[in-house]
C-alpha cells in the first residue's frame, strides 16, 4: 500500500485514477440497467416524454407473447447445438494442432480467420453460398439436398445458423484450448507413456480433467456469444423464412424499436437477462467443482 | 507434446489441409466472384473470372461511401481502445494498491456486471442518451465503449498489476515521483504486454460491432464499416458483383493487419482468456 499525505490529494488521485472508468461504467451500464427495470413497469411508447406506471402488466404481456417464447425456445436449441459443436470442433483442432505437426502455427492462424470479421459480413458471405453456390452445385451434380436453397426451408435455415456459428467461433475457442493444452505438464504425460498408457487413455484420464479450466472459459464465452446472437441472425436469415429463425435478441429488438412496445420489449430483455445469468452462474459453479489440481 | 506419438502425421496433415481449405473457402469464393459480372456470378459461381476488372470495386467504393465509413470506424476504434487501455490500467492499479473494502466491492460489481447482456441495456440506453441529445455522435459511442469495455479491461489488468512488486513503485516515490508520475514512468511501461492483449481484444470487438453503432449512429455520414456494409447490401442485394467487392473491401483491411500482427493477435486471445 502506498500512503499519501492530505485528504484532498488522496481524493484527487482517486478521481484521476478511477473517475473516468467508474463514471462511464455507472452512466452506461448501471443506470441504464436499473432504469431498464423501472421501464418494465411503464407503458412508454418511445415517443412520449412521460410514461405511466402499469404495474406487472408488461410481464403478463410477456407471458402471453407466444412469438417471444417461440424465439426463446429456438434460441435455447440454437445455443445448445452451437455450444456443443463449437467446443467439440475447437478441442479436436487444438488437440491435433499441439501434437507437434509441421506448420501447426500456420494452421492455427488460418482457422482463426473468421473471428477477425464481424457477423454482418460473415452472414452475407454465407447467404451467397447457401442461396447461390450450393444450389448451383446441387443442380449441376444433382445432389437433391442442395438443389433448393437452405435459407428457404425453415428447418434447414436453422441449421445454416448453427453451421456458420460453429465455423465462426471454433477458431477462437481453439486458440484458448491450445493455450490450455500447452500448459499440461509434460512430465506426467511422459510418465504415463512410459507406463504404457494409450493415447486415448491419456486423453480421457489426464488431459480432459486438466483441461477443465479451459472448458469453463470456452463454454462460458460460447454461451454468452450464442445467446446474444444478432448480427449473424439479421444478415444470414433475417429471421426468415416466415420468422422461423428469429432468435430472442432479434425479437426483443423488433418489439422495442419496430413495434414501439418498449415496456414489453424491456421486460422480455430482462427475462432474458435472468435466464442467461442463471445458466452462466450454474455452469461456472458446477465446472469449478469439477476442477482438479495437476 | 500431448498428442499420440506420430501416429500418422501425413494423414493428419492432409485432413487438416482439407479442413483449412473448407474453412477459408468462403473467402476464396468471395475474391473470385468480386471480379466477375453479375451474369457470370449467377450462372457459374465457381468458375474463375474471365477477365480482370475493378469495375465492381469502383462501384462498391462509391456506393458504400467507403472512405467515410472506413475513417469513422478507424477513429472510433482507435479512440476507444486508447481510452479503455489508459483509464482501465489506472483504475486497476489504484484498486490493487489501495485494497480497501470499498474498492474491493467496486471491483466485484464491475466483474459481476460482465454477465449483463447488452440487449438488457440497449433500450434504456437509447432512451437516456436520446433524451440528452447525445445520439448520432462518434464521441458518445466512444464514451459508451469505455463504459462497456472497462470492466473486462480492469479485470485483466488487475491480475497483472498484482504481479508487479510494490517496492518498485515505493522506490520511485522515495526518489520524488508523484503517484501519477510513478504510474506513467514505471507501471504503465511494465504493463505493455497486457496492454497489447487488451488492445487486440477490444479492436476485434469494436471494429466489428454492429448493434450498438446501429442504435447510436443514425446519420448516413456517421456510419461505420459494418453499418455501411449492411445498408449497402440492403439496397443493392441483387447487384452481386459490387456486393462481393463491397464485402471484400470490408474484410481487406483486417486481413492486411492480420498478416503482420497474426502472432500478437493469437497470443492476445490466449492471454485474455487465461484469467
Amino acid at each position: 500500500m502506498i500512503a499519501e499525505k492530505g485528504v484532498w490529494r488522496q481524493l484527487r488521485t482517486r478521481l484521476l485514477f478511477t473517475g473516468p472508468t467508474l463514471f462511464a461504467f455507472i452512466t452506461v451500464m448501471i443506470i441504464p440497467f436499473f432504469y431498464g427495470i423501472y421501464l418494465t413497469f411503464t407503458n412508454w411508447d418511445g415517443i412520449a416524454t412521460t410514461q405511466e406506471l402499469v404495474g406487472f402488466q408488461n410481464y403478463g404481456e410477456v407471458f402471453r407473447d407466444t412469438a417471444f417464447w417461440q424465439s426463446f425456445y429456438l434460441t435455447l436449441k440454437y445455443v445448445l447445438f452451437s455450444v456443443l459443436f463449437i467446443n467439440v470442433v475447437a478441442f479436436a483442432l487444438a488437440y491435433v494442432l499441439t501434437s507437434g505437426l509441421k506448420g501447426q502455427s500456420l494452421f492455427r492462424a488460418g482457422f482463426f480467420v473468421p473471428n477477425l470479421i464481424g457477423g454482418i459480413v460473415l452472414g452475407f458471405v454465407w447467404q451467397f453460398i447457401f442461396s447461390n453456390v450450393l444450389v448451383y452445385l446441387g443442380k449441376q451434380a444433382s445432389i437433391p439436398i442442395f438443389s433448393t436453397s437452405w435459407l428457404a426451408d425453415p428447418n434447414k435455415a436453422f441449421w445454416t445458423l448453427v453451421i456458420v456459428t460453429v465455423w465462426q467461433y471454433a477458431g477462437y475457442m481453439m486458440v484458448i484450448y491450445v493455450a490450455g493444452l500447452m500448459s499440461v505438464p509434460k512430465d506426467i504425460m511422459e510418465a504415463a507413456s512410459i507406463d504404457g498408457a494409450s493415447a486415448w487413455r491419456k486423453l480421457r484420464t489426464m488431459v480432459l480433467p486438466l483441461m477443465i479450466p479451459s472448458f469453463i472459459v470456452c463454454v462460458f464465452l460460447s454461451l454468452q456469444r450464442t445467446f446474444m446472437v444478432y448480427d449473424l441472425n439479421i444478415s444470414l436469415t433475417e429471421g426468415g423464412p416466415f420468422a422461423s429463425t428469429k432468435m430472442v435478441s432479434m425479437h426483443v429488438y423488433e418489439k422495442a424499436f419496430l413495434s414501439r412496445d418498449y415496456g414489453v420489449g424491456q421486460a422480455e430483455a430482462f427475462v432474458l437477462f435472468l435466464l442467461v445469468a442463471t445458466i452462466t452462474l450454474i455452469q461456472v459453479y458446477f465446472s469449478k467443482k469439477m476442477e482438479v489440481e495437476a | 507434446m500431448v498428442g499420440s506419438k506420430a501416429s500418422s502425421p501425413l494423414i493428419k496433415l492432409i485432413l487438416l489441409s482439407v479442413g483449412l481449405f473448407l474453412f477459408i473457402f468462403p473467402f476464396l469464393l468471395l475474391i473470385v466472384n468480386s471480379f466477375k459480372e453479375n451474369r457470370e456470378i449467377t450462372s457459374s459461381p465457381l468458375s474463375l473470372p474471365t477477365g480482370f476488372s475493378l469495375v465492381n470495386y469502383q462501384s462498391a467504393f462509391e456506393k458504400m461511401n467507403y472512405l467515410a465509413a472506413f475513417s469513422n470506424s478507424l477513429i472510433i476504434t482507435v479512440l476507444s481502445v486508447l481510452i479503455i487501455s489508459l483509464f482501465a490500467s489506472m483504475t486497476a492499479h489504484y484498486f490493487v494498491r489501495n485494497n480497501t473494502k470499498f474498492n474491493q466491492y467496486t471491483f466485484l460489481i464491475m466483474v459481476a456486471s460482465m454477465i449483463i447482456p447488452f440487449q438488457a441495456i440497449m433500450i434504456p440506453l437509447v432512451k437516456i442518451y436520446g433524451s440528452l441529445g447525445m445520439l448520432d455522435s462518434k464521441f458518445s459511442l466512444v464514451y459508451m465503449y469505455l463504459g462497456f469495455g472497462s470492466s473486462l479491461a480492469i479485470f485483466i489488468y488487475h491480475g497483472f498489476v498484482k504481479s508487479i512488486p510494490a517496492e518498485l513503485e515505493e522506490a520511485a516515490m522515495i526518489d520524488g515521483c508523484t503517484r501519477t508520475q510513478t504510474f506513467f514512468r514505471i507501471v504503465f511501461p511494465v504493463l505493455t504486454p497486457t496492454t497489447v492483449t487488451i488492445a487486440i481484444l477490444n479492436v476485434l470487438w469494436i471494429w466489428n460491432d454492429f448493434l450498438l453503432p446501429s442504435l447510436v449512429l443514425v446519420a448516413p455520414d456517421e456510419r461505420t464499416l459494418p453499418l455501411s456494409t449492411f445498408y449497402f447490401y440492403g439496397t443493392y442485394s441483387v447487384d452481386y458483383g459490387p456486393m462481393m467487392a463491397g464485402l471484400m473491401l470490408t474484410i481487406l483491411p483486417v486481413l492486411i493487419v492480420y498478416l503482420f500482427a497474426q502472432k500478437y493477435i493469437i497470443k492476445g486471445v490466449m492471454q485474455g482468456s487465461i484469467k
